[in-house]
């Protein structure tokens, strides 16, 4: 781990973040990321195929991102996500029949078919909801933190948003709020290099977004978004930061997304050169987590192949619950605009 | 039960005092609403009674204001966010519009949202137009919220219990103006439920639904129309949204003559809609067509003489009843 003195930036996780590692911690952080993997490129086949309604922002590539820092939050930490949500969800433990069954607009769904896939909620593991206005959870991540400080429940909230949404003007605003109250925020931005179409270079000066967090007075720490034990090292660390009293930290992930802005194939707007997606793609997370589980002795590439046969039954059995559930009820359609 | 004379603001800060010593899941964030117990004195004392864990200054940040209440909401307290001036709302609009208002139905009932959102609307000041507007319509129209504006202390103090005992973010709007006006108000703690219109005054000849501070204007202009012969039916309906369209529709049917007054541009205002319900559900009782009385289509002016040219009165109000009744 190394700070530059200009900027304040921690280039993280600390030295032998490795060291101590289970085989239970390689099988759980590479059973949330094959799970959010499948749950993706199946979806984005359905909606391709006209199975499925609606579009999807697919998260597969950042799935070290979501496992690592959801390893270290419990179920009563709450987060929030974004408009690509579905790794935040699966990660923090959302089970595919109702993830499914929502992407498909029915009435066993998450929120019952009202919400689709950029509004998956899961209250009972601490999924907040997704968002699909960019930026617009962040300010609700940290009235949930305030709620921990003010209860003084010992638990933490976690935001994640993207390279474009830290130019809103509510991640500022919320950042500085969470940090002069010493609120038990995790911000967590997840950089893949993008704000949809628009590279980074275009949309601010800094390369390191992590370098915000000098002007909150918070740590800002850099980690290689492709790596999940890095991910979750340093989120172990702003996690026990913010439960300390401590207040926030801002990490960023460099990460990167393998599909569009949206959909498999998305548009087709020649906005990235191939040779980037594909150098990308060689330091695949998942890929990088099965060498180091083989590499370690502590997992064989069976235990990994099996939770792939796991996962892919999951798939089945989720995306034939959904189809054969019941569509939501035009009669019902005013239900729950208002608590009554 | 005992009453005794408090003013609009008092009557609203006994309210906060109240909801706060009763639930302890109620806690107050806004710009200045601690140390200084708001521009507008609406939390007076709070600080001291309660300490700076339940009322706290903020930035000045007004998405992380509510958003901070929409969060905490979410997980069970009962924030209240001010926002100061109503002009300041677009600020924060889209954590109120697309935030608060939809989590309850886009997550399909599994979250609700327990905000009141505090500010202070109306014109009359010459405080011009970012620090004058009365932007109900805007809110009233969105799905999930809720929208109260007093126009009494009495009011004053039953809305604000009212909104943050409702369990949906609702937007309890004070009249600047009104801040000073004084009324009978109950000691103990009472609240006032979302959409249930005031008959103000009881009359037979004209129905006027008046909003906010122009409830005290038409129950003027009421007075001086009885000294003509004229009966003049004041309601207040309270909340924007829910709209009581029944009390409304309801006294209609009995004066055949309806006029909506509304200090908001009348273009696209609350009185568009009320006019709407009205011909829908009482069209074969009316003696004339609904009649509005509101704002012209322009930003609040600034000259006090171009501002009461701007604002409806209460002898603009009895001359738009006299022109209903004699057209009939």
């Amino acid at each position: 781990m190394t700070e530059t003195a200009a900027t304040g930036v921690i280039y993280g996780p600390r030295e032998g973040y490795r060291d101590g590692l289970t085989r239970g911690l390689v099988l759980d952080l590479h059973r949330r990321m094959v799970r959010i993997r499948l749950f993706e490129e199946s979806s984005g086949k359905l909606v391709e195929t006209g199975d499925m309604p609606g579009f999807l922002h697919l998260y597969v590539g950042q799935e070290a991102v979501a496992a690592g820092v959801m390893s270290v939050l419990g179920d009563a930490d709450q987060i929030t996500s974004t408009h690509r949500g579905h790794g935040h969800a699966i990660a923090k433990g959302a089970e595919f029949r109702p993830m499914f069954a929502e992407l498909y607009g029915k009435t066993t769904g998450y929120c019952k078919g009202r919400g689709g896939s950029m509004h998956i909620v899961d209250m009972s593991r601490g999924m907040l909801g997704a968002n699909a206005i960019v930026g617009g959870g962040i300010p609700i991540a940290i009235g949930a933190g305030f709620a921990s400080q003010y209860r003084g429940d010992g638990t933490v909230a976690a935001t994640f948003f993207g390279d474009g949404a830290s130019n809103i003007g509510a991640f500022h605003e919320s950042i500085n709020m969470a940090a002069v109250w010493d609120l038990p925020v995790i911000f967590v931005c997840e950089n893949n290099g993008y704000a949809e179409f628009t590279a980074q270079s275009s949309h601010m000066k800094l390369e390191d977004i992590a370098e915000r967090a000098a002007s909150y007075g918070i740590p800002g720490v850099v980690v290689d978004g492709m790596d999940a034990l890095a991910v979750r090292a340093v989120a172990l660390d702003a996690v026990e930061r913010a439960k300390s009293g401590a207040g926030p930290t801002l990490i960023e992930a460099k990460t990167y997304r393998y599909f569009d802005h949206q959909g498999i194939k998305g548009m087709r707007i020649p906005y990235r050169d191939p040779a980037e997606v594909e150098a990308w793609k060689e330091r695949d997370a998942i890929k990088i987590l099965e060498a180091i589980g083989t590499e370690s002795g502590l997992a064989s590439t069976e235990d990994f192949a099996a939770i792939w046969a796991e996962t892919q039954a999951d798939i089945t059995d989720g995306i034939e619950f959904a189809r054969n559930s019941p569509d939501p009820d035009p009669a019902d359609i005013l239900d729950d605009v208002y608590t009554v | 039960m005992t009453t005794r004379e408090l003013t609009y603001v008092k009557a609203f800060n006994e309210g906060m005092h109240q909801m706060m010593a009763s639930d302890p899941d109620v806690f107050l964030i806004g710009e200045d609403v601690a140390g200084y117990g708001g521009v507008f004195h609406m939390f007076d004392g709070l600080l001291t009674e309660f300490g700076d864990r339940r009322v706290k200054d903020t930035p000045i940040a007004e998405q992380a204001i509510i958003g901070l209440g929409v969060g905490a909401a979410a997980r069970g307290l009962r924030p209240v966010c001010d926002l100061m001036f109503m002009d300041f709302i677009g600020v924060a609009m889209d954590q109120i519009f697309n935030q608060a208002a939809k989590m309850k139905y886009m997550f399909g009932g599994a979250v609700s949202v327990p905000l009141t959102i505090t500010t202070a609307g109306g014109g009359g000041m010459s405080a011009a137009a970012q620090h004058s507007q009365s932007l109900e319509a805007w809110l009233a129209h969105i799905p999930g919220l809720k929208v109260a504006m007093p126009a009494s202390p009495y009011d004053a103090k039953g809305l604000i219990v009212g909104a943050i005992r409702d369990d949906n973010p609702t937007i309890v709007v004070l009249n600047k103006k009104m801040l000073g006006v004084k009324g009978l108000v109950p000691e103990e703690l009472y609240g006032i439920p979302m959409g249930v219109a005031n008959v103000v005054r009881e009359g037979t000849d004209v129905t006027i639904v008046a909003i906010a501070r122009m409830v005290v204007e038409a129950t003027k202009a009421a007075k001086e129309l009885e000294a003509e012969g004229i009966s003049v039916e004041v309601i207040d309906p309270r909340t924007v949204q829910p709209l009581d369209t029944d009390t409304i529709v309801t006294s209609v049917k009995k004066t055949h003559r309806a006029l909506i007054v509304h200090e908001a541009v009348e273009f696209g205002g609350i009185g568009a809609e009320i006019s709407s319900q009205i011909q829908e559900s009482a069209f074969d009782y009316l003696d004339a067509p609904v009649a509005r009385l509101a704002a012209p289509f322009s930003p609040v002016p600034y000259a006090p003489i171009l501002e009461n040219a701007y604002m409806p009165d209460a002898a603009r109000i009895a001359a738009k009843v006299r022109a209903l009744v004699e057209r009939s």
